[in-house]
């Protein structure tokens, strides 16, 4: 029968290359959830058989049961009824047109936990609704933790229409009901479909029972949803997951695509060392290709030897994730123990196994109506939104751009129990941080300078010194810090109070959120600045030991201590002399580029046009240079108490 | 014109990777267990395509009861060492020199012995932290449950109350003190996945599972094969079937179904056609009720 044969083959082929559909159903047991599930999975597998069958013209090839939808449900409910049923179940089917996986999901224990859970990996969710019941407390619920997972398609079945005549004005209230809750969400495909799981009506066929109702049934509509495009394919997101080294030849980085698309010849970044270098080949198996895209799992071998590890991440130069050592996340509770701020986590984000903590609770959410609570801490099965450190750079996308990289998982250091799934989300509109040329525009009604009763002039006397900043700017090595601390040492000898302010101590806490383009250095040394204007203003003499490359910045710095008690000390030695110092070998990495823009390797350096004081390190001892300054320090008559 | 499309079966290759690899990266000693069955087969391949062109980073493991078939450990020899992989046969010596065997112990007794017993035996000989299977969550329902990374206490039980959340693919490969870690990387492909596969990647499997006419005796509604020495009952007789093997496993307990599906693209109509789950032809799931669910709290993989 070689025409049957052809046709056959035909099937085969269209199946091998369908795509999937993943959903979830969520709705309580009494909604007729079991019954649903069962009447798809029988009857869509029915499908391949009619028409196989057509073609074989021969049915009684293949016996098929009859269908006993009771004895379907009757197995679903007695897994319900075990304990472990509070668990989300998996179940398969296959339709010549899709493939399909179904996470189910119970409605009521545990629910949170589990529809999260279930909702992750899901393309669609169905939320099923009783006719007879109407729009529930539950199926808001559902509806909103479907959307904060991110779920961009909807269903809402209202089942049991047989019991409401297959009433259009019940299915309407439903509709309306539901929409006006609704709009509070991200949903931007949402579809209402009147069925009934027990006589079959519009889940796999079109019912005749509701002439008015236009729309498909159920299966059409899931064999034809269009979901390949939810993906990000805009932006190249590979986390690299397995560097593999058969050989000394060969070394290709390992890794699903998480994002975009990557070609061939391709100019990419490697995060976190910001290298640049170029795609060699990609490889699906063993299976050269010219461009690779979101959710393959690919090799890549690069042009250049880069260090690349698991957990850094490749990305067009162009396009740049947020690098972040904080963020605002939603985060849904998992694990009996709460959620505590400042405890120490693990944290997993794409490859990366890295340490955070939640510094701040902003409130929690209330799933049935969506209300900000305020929350000290967040109970198992509870949502909220908090403000989360990392220890380390993550290189992260807001999840309702890129569900891959705008996720994590929190872990129990000890116990090693998954705690915690968060969300990354935008950060809130209110400023956190001023930026440098807003400040004097943040003149709100409501702040005042306080005035104390304690003046100036009383520290001053208490201390017997004037305050004032001695600010150290110089290449990385030229000796600033040396310089600070053995000056510091001096002052103390002699009972003064003075404090150095280190640049990587500061780095290290206060403005560890901030990296090294010019925005962040300048907004680091306005910090810099500020906090030593305090110090000044408790009396203490502050010496900076920062790079400060800008002269623009410097002069901010000038402005924010004041003119009068701003000490600029240009710690002078030729780059090469720095580079033979280089005690943390920073200058040969530079040059090699792993460090980009490091001052006066690949960025510049501006010389001070009039400091105050110039040492020049290249030739004279630390003590000799210590010694000058100090020497400033007596003639400006920062040595003695105010008049 | 560039397609971004991604089929399912290429979907679920990418994922099962994905979970090779983040086992390959999370630890030292992982192992691949190898039950010369066709998920094993497919399993073996992803493996493959993951290391390219790498060697496998981990060996293969195949627990033996000696009671397999001789077709089944033929293709096993020739299969393995074709791929170049290292290959790791684990015997409990102990209890097949006591003469374990379903016929005098029952299949539980028997199971408990040479399979659960001998694949702790086999992991902790071995200092194995994680090992790869090749189960998958539609052969049965206990499955439908479990997680793609699963924990085992000290004694290798599984505790299906007490799993960890898994949310989008961010696994936690960490394990608690003294537990140890199966993870399932075919958890999601179906009995039909499986055979499309085969037939896309052109997969080597154990002619066994291709119909052709066999020695067999009907014994319980079931065809069992005279493959071994198979005590026959009272009234039995051996006789010739067209049949095939959709599962296989120890001789005694494999039953047969009756097929005429001689090539893959036949046997792909078949299952798609075919309500009667696989498992139905395995003799060990109907020892009890809930028996698979059962068997893996003991250790069972």
């Amino acid at each position: 029968m070689p025409q049957g044969a052809k046709s056959v083959h035909t099937i085969l082929e269209q199946s091998e290359k369908a795509d999937l559909l993943r959903f979830t159903t969520v709705g309580s047991v009494d909604d007729g959830k079991s019954t649903l599930i069962g009447r798809l999975l029988y009857e869509a597998g029915g499908l391949y058989e009619d028409q196989l069958a057509a073609i074989r013209k021969d049915s009684g090839r293949f016996k098929r049961e009859e269908f006993d939808l009771s004895l379907a449900m009757d197995g679903l409910k007695a897994e319900r009824e075990q304990a472990i049923t509070i668990d989300v179940a998996y179940r398969y089917f296959s339709t010549p047109k899709r493939h399909f996986i179904i996470a189910d999901t119970p409605g009521h224990e545990q629910y949170t936990r589990n529809m999260a859970t279930g909702a992750s990996t899901a393309d669609l969710a169905i939320i099923l609704i009783d006719a007879c019941h109407g729009v529930s407390i539950q199926s808001k619920r559902h509806a909103f933790i479907a959307s904060l997972l991110g779920i961009r398609h909807m269903v809402v079945a209202v089942n049991k229409m047989d019991l409401v005549d297959y009433s259009e004005e019940v299915f309407r209230k439903v509709e309306e009901d539901f929409n006006i809750f609704a709009e509070k969400l991200r949903i931007s495909d949402l579809m209402f479909i009147p069925i009934s799981a027990l006589k079959g009506d519009n889940v796999v066929k079109k019912s005749g029972n509701t002439p008015w109702y236009e729309g498909s049934a159920l299966l059409s509509h899931l064999e034809t949803v269009h979901v390949q495009s939810d993906r990000n394919l805009i932006d190249l997101r590979f986390p690299v997951q397995y560097v593999l080294r058969p050989d000394r030849n060969f070394r290709g980085y390992c890794g699903q695509l998480a994002g975009g698309v990557l070609r061939k010849k391709d100019e990419v970044l490697v995060l976190p060392s910001l290298r640049k270098t170029h795609i060699r080949s990609i490889s699906t198996g063993e299976k050269e290709v010219p461009y690779a895209f979101a959710l393959q799992s690919i090799t890549v071998t690069l042009e250049d030897e880069v260090d690349v590890t698991r957990g850094d991440m490749v990305v067009h130069s162009g396009n740049l994730p947020k690098i972040q050592r904080e963020t605002d996340a939603i985060l849904v509770w998992m694990d009996e123990k709460p959620l505590k701020t400042g405890e120490v986590y693990l944290i997993k984000h794409t490859t990366q196994l890295l340490k955070g903590t939640v510094a701040h609770l902003h409130f929690s959410i209330d799933p049935d109506d969506l209300k900000r609570k305020k929350a000290k801490e967040l109970k198992m099965n509870e949502i909220g939104r908090a403000t989360v450190q990392f220890f380390r750079s993550v290189f992260c996308d807001d999840y309702a751009r890129n569900r891959e990289t705008g996720s994590f998982i929190m872990i129990d250091p000890v116990t090693h129990a998954t705690v915690a799934s968060g969300m990354i989300i935008e950060r809130g509109h209110l400023p956190l941080m001023a930026k440098p040329d807003e400040k004097a525009s943040v003149k709100s009604p409501f702040l005042h300078r306080q005035e104390g009763i304690i003046s100036l002039k009383d520290r001053s006397r208490l201390l017997r010194q004037k305050p004032a900043t001695l600010w150290m700017t110089g290449l990385s090595s030229s000796g600033k810090s040396t310089i600070a601390f053995e000056l510091e040492k001096r002052l103390m000898a002699e009972g003064r109070l003075c404090y150095v302010l280190d640049g990587d101590n500061v780095r290290y806490g206060l403005n560890r959120d901030l990296g090294f383009s010019p925005q962040d250095r300048s907004e680091n040394i306005r910090r810099v600045a500020e906090v030593a204007n305090l110090f000044n203003e408790a009396g203490v003499i502050v010496i900076t030991a920062f790079i400060s490359p800008y002269r623009e910045d410097r002069a901010q710095a000038r402005k924010i201590i004041g003119a009068e008690r701003f000490i600029e000390v240009f710690v002078d030695a030729p780059v090469e002399v720095c580079e033979t110092r280089d005690p943390k070998g920073l200058y040969k990495k530079a040059k090699r580029g792993e460090i980009p823009e490091f001052t006066g390797v690949n960025a510049p350096y501006e010389v001070p046009e009039s400091p105050e004081v110039h040492l020049k390190t290249g030739e004279e001892s630390t003590d000799l240079s210590a010694g000058k300054v100090y020497q400033y320090l007596k003639e400006r008559g920062c040595l003695e108490a105010c008049e | 014109m560039e397609d971004y499309r991604i089929s399912k079966l290429r979907l679920l290759e990418a994922e099962s990777i994905h979970i090779i690899r983040e086992v390959a990266a999370s630890f030292e000693r992982p192992v691949m267990l190898y039950s010369v069955g066709k998920d094993s087969s497919v399993m073996v391949r992803l493996a493959q395509k993951a290391f390219h062109p790498g060697k496998l980073p981990f060996p293969l493991l195949h627990v033996d009861t000696g009671m397999k078939f001789k077709e089944m450990y033929q293709f096993r020899d020739r299969f393995t060492k074709e791929i170049g992989a290292e290959l790791r046969v684990y015997k409990f010596q102990k209890a097949m020199d006591q003469g374990t065997n379903p016929w005098d112990l029952g299949t539980i007794q028997c199971c408990a012995l040479l399979k659960t017993q001998a694949l702790l035996n086999a992991l902790q000989e071995g200092g194995y932290q994680a090992a790869l299977g090749g189960a998958r969550r539609d052969e049965e329902k206990s499955r439908a449950k479990e997680r793609i990374f699963s924990f085992r206490d000290e004694y290798g039980q599984w505790n299906p109350k007490n799993q960890r959340p898994e949310i989008w693919k961010l696994y936690n490969t960490l394990a608690g003190q003294k537990e140890s870690i199966r993870v399932f990387p075919l958890s999601n492909w179906t009995e039909l996945d499986i055979w499309q596969y085969i037939h896309l990647e052109k997969i080597p499997v154990v002619p066994m599972y291709f119909a052709k006419e066999r020695e067999m005796i009907l014994r319980e509604g079931q065809l069992i094969p005279l493959d071994g020495p198979v005590p026959l009952r009272e009234g039995e007789k051996p006789q010739k079937v067209l049949c095939r093997f959709r599962t296989l496993g120890c001789y005694p307990c494999t039953g047969a179904v009756r097929s005429a599906a001689a090539t893959v693209p036949e046997i792909i109509e078949e299952i798609m056609t075919v309500k009667n789950s696989e498992r139905i032809t395995r003799l060990i799931d109907h020892d009890q009720d809930s028996s698979m669910e059962q068997k893996k709290k003991e250790g069972y993989f």
